[in-house]
């Protein structure tokens, strides 16, 4: 018990005098993860529009890919882009292994099936005949499809919250080819795992704290978007 | 080429759908303004014909023209698409307000702010929903949803409206109201509509010309006085609602008459057939008389009535169809006359009652079997 609270009120400390070492990595983490998103959605957006869409051969093996990929193991894929992005590589001489950018790059790898997936079914639940309603209005393909992303924009807020709350929180990828840097690519929850293992529970109960805060704070915002647009 | 005055001409139009023909229709036309109606039962492929006369779904056979160019290479897809509004039975409003979905067809041209207020507040106006411009389009109620797909169909200015059974989910407080004032856009613009529905009455008060679907294929197309008094075959007539289709053949012409034998009694009709042919008969219960037997007998037996068709018969039945009765008789072979509630009452109509049956030569519309 003693540990518990002892390692809060120092944590606590830490927060109060904005401990310059805690809020470089809470910065660095929501950089990462925010950009990952961002990344994710552009990607998973467009191609999970693409698929609810069209119509082609393989479409079904396509969609359970998608789903499957929903649930992908962050170190599988850590373990991927390390080899991906390893010296001798495929991707080697881009020098990246161990850097912010490498960690984006699992990241988005992570989200992206996440956002992919839930598009592909934000959009396959609105009405059928709203597409052609829509291109009976006298849409082009493009305008097709942005239309239909501002029908499901609410969904898509749902996306973006298990995305962006997908990679904040991981830590298998981000270790992996982050590599924990002191002040380069040290993030809340590879910092976290570290501070715990070698006993700096204040340390790690305080980064612990900032990503439950973050993590609830996103969500907030985004739900209460949501719940406002909400019909009554 | 196609003919001038046809706004859209189909050729060999033909969809089937899993090895089955859900359309097929030869040739089509829609005029330029008129309201053409698409009627039949169920699955009979309207809706289906509707759209792909929208070019919305692919793939069918066949060749469609826009103003006697036909749409793909010579008039691109686009053009067309945006030549064409359509309105569906559910309203299909976007998430936004009332305004913005009357807008959006103008914004999806890329037409300037001002050009899309004007047109918008038009066409609000027009369908009386000026008052819920910035209404959430979620809130509305049934009837002023499809007001507002209506107007965000008219805002456009379509040189074609087709509409896909727009007033069949409507109640009738909403749905009356709304016919009357789509009917008048529609001919204060001139535009050319084609509706798809399955109830008579609408596609009767509405149309300029009807045409009847069954299983994919169009039985008849004319203006609605000839469908309902002239139908080409037992199911145009059934229907349309004829309610007598009897069998018969033809014994002898007259003078612009026909004699022919129902069950063993003669029943005139106008026109002539070759003697010992095999024919339909139909008759509308509306043009079917009853009267007390004594009343259209004079003294010396012969009838009052001008009606060359005067039968004694037995009424079968009486069933109240809420503004009119149907009585359903026989005279040897069977009838089936409309009647008011007060004729009903004076003519002490009931099951078994002895009863003068009359109609007029006019009034038997007969179909060649072949």
């Amino acid at each position: 018990m003693e540990l518990i609270l002892d390692g809060v009120r120092k944590a606590f400390w830490l927060l109060v005098t904005s401990d310059p070492e805690v809020m470089g990595i809470t910065l660095l983490s929501l950089r990462v993860s925010g950009l990952a998103t961002l990344v994710s959605l552009i990607i998973g957006v467009s191609t999970g529009t693409l698929v609810a869409l069209t119509r082609f051969p393989g479409r079904g093996l396509v969609v359970s890919l998608i789903n499957t990929g929903m649930g992908l193991p962050p170190v599988v894929v850590g373990l991927f882009v390390t080899i991906l992005l390893w010296r001798s590589g495929p991707l080697g001489f881009l020098g990246m292994l161990y850097t912010p950018g490498a960690m984006i790059l699992a990241q988005a790898v992570i989200a992206t099936p996440i956002v992919m997936g839930i598009t592909l079914a934000a959009m396959q639940q609105l009405p059928k005949k709203l597409r052609l309603q829509i291109l009976a209005l006298g849409a082009t393909r493009l305008q097709l499809a942005w239309i239909l992303t501002k029908e499901a924009r609410l969904p898509l807020l749902a996306a973006v919250m298990a995305g962006f709350g997908g990679v904040i929180s991981e830590v298998g990828a981000s270790i992996m080819v982050g590599g924990n840097i002191k002040g380069y690519s040290r993030v809340l929850t590879t910092a976290t795992v570290m501070e715990a293992s070698r006993g700096n529970f204040d340390m790690a109960i305080a980064l612990g704290l900032i990503l439950l805060v973050l993590a609830f704070a996103v969500n907030l915002v985004l739900t209460r978007i949501q719940q406002k647009e909400r019909p009554r | 080429m196609s003919r001038p005055g046809a706004i859209i001409e189909g050729r060999g139009l033909r969809v089937t759908r899993g090895g089955s023909v859900i359309v097929d229709v030869p040739s089509f036309t829609v005029e330029e303004g008129e309201v053409l109606s698409l009627i039949g039962p169920n699955g009979a492929g309207k809706t289906t014909l509707l759209q792909t006369l929208s070019y919305l779904t692919k793939p069918f056979e066949g060749e469609l023209f826009f103003r006697g160019r036909k749409v793909g290479p010579e008039c691109p897809v686009l053009t067309y698409r945006r030549a064409i509004a359509m309105v569906f039975q559910e309203p299909l409003l976007f998430d936004s307000t009332v305004f913005e979905n009357v807008a959006s067809g103008l914004k999806i041209r890329g037409m300037k702010r001002g050009a899309i207020r004007e047109a918008v507040t038009e066409s609000l106006g027009r369908f009386g929903i000026a008052h819920l411009s910035d209404r959430s389009a979620r809130s509305l109620s049934g009837g002023e949803a499809q007001r507002t797909s209506l107007a965000r169909a008219f805002a456009i200015r379509p040189d074609i409206l087709l509409l896909d059974e727009p007033f069949a989910s409507l109640d009738p407080r909403s749905r009356e109201p709304l016919i009357e004032d789509m009917q008048a856009v529609v001919k204060s613009t001139g535009t050319t509509a084609v509706l798809v529905t399955h109830d008579l009455l609408e596609s009767l008060r509405l149309s300029d010309r009807i045409a009847v679907m069954d299983r994919g294929r169009i039985l008849q197309t004319g203006p609605p006085e000839e469908v309902l008094n002239a139908p080409v075959d037992e199911f145009v007539a059934t229907f349309v609602g004829t309610g007598t289709i009897l069998k018969g053949q033809v014994v002898r012409n007259g003078r612009d008459t026909a004699t022919l034998s129902v069950s063993g009694r003669e029943i005139e009709s106008a026109g002539s057939f070759p003697v010992g042919s095999h024919v339909i008969l139909c008759i509308r219960p509306e043009n079917i008389t009853l009267s007390v037997p004594a009343a259209t007998l004079r003294e010396d037996g012969a009838p009052v009535t001008s009606a060359r068709n005067v039968f004694a018969g037995t009424v079968t039945r009486v069933t109240p169809m809420g503004f009119y009765q149907k009585v359903g008789l026989d005279c040897g072979f069977p009838l089936v006359s409309y009647v008011t509630m007060q004729s009903r009452e004076s003519l002490k109509l009931a099951r078994g009652r002895s009863i003068t049956v009359s109609f007029k030569a006019t009034a038997v519309h007969v179909i060649k079997k072949d």
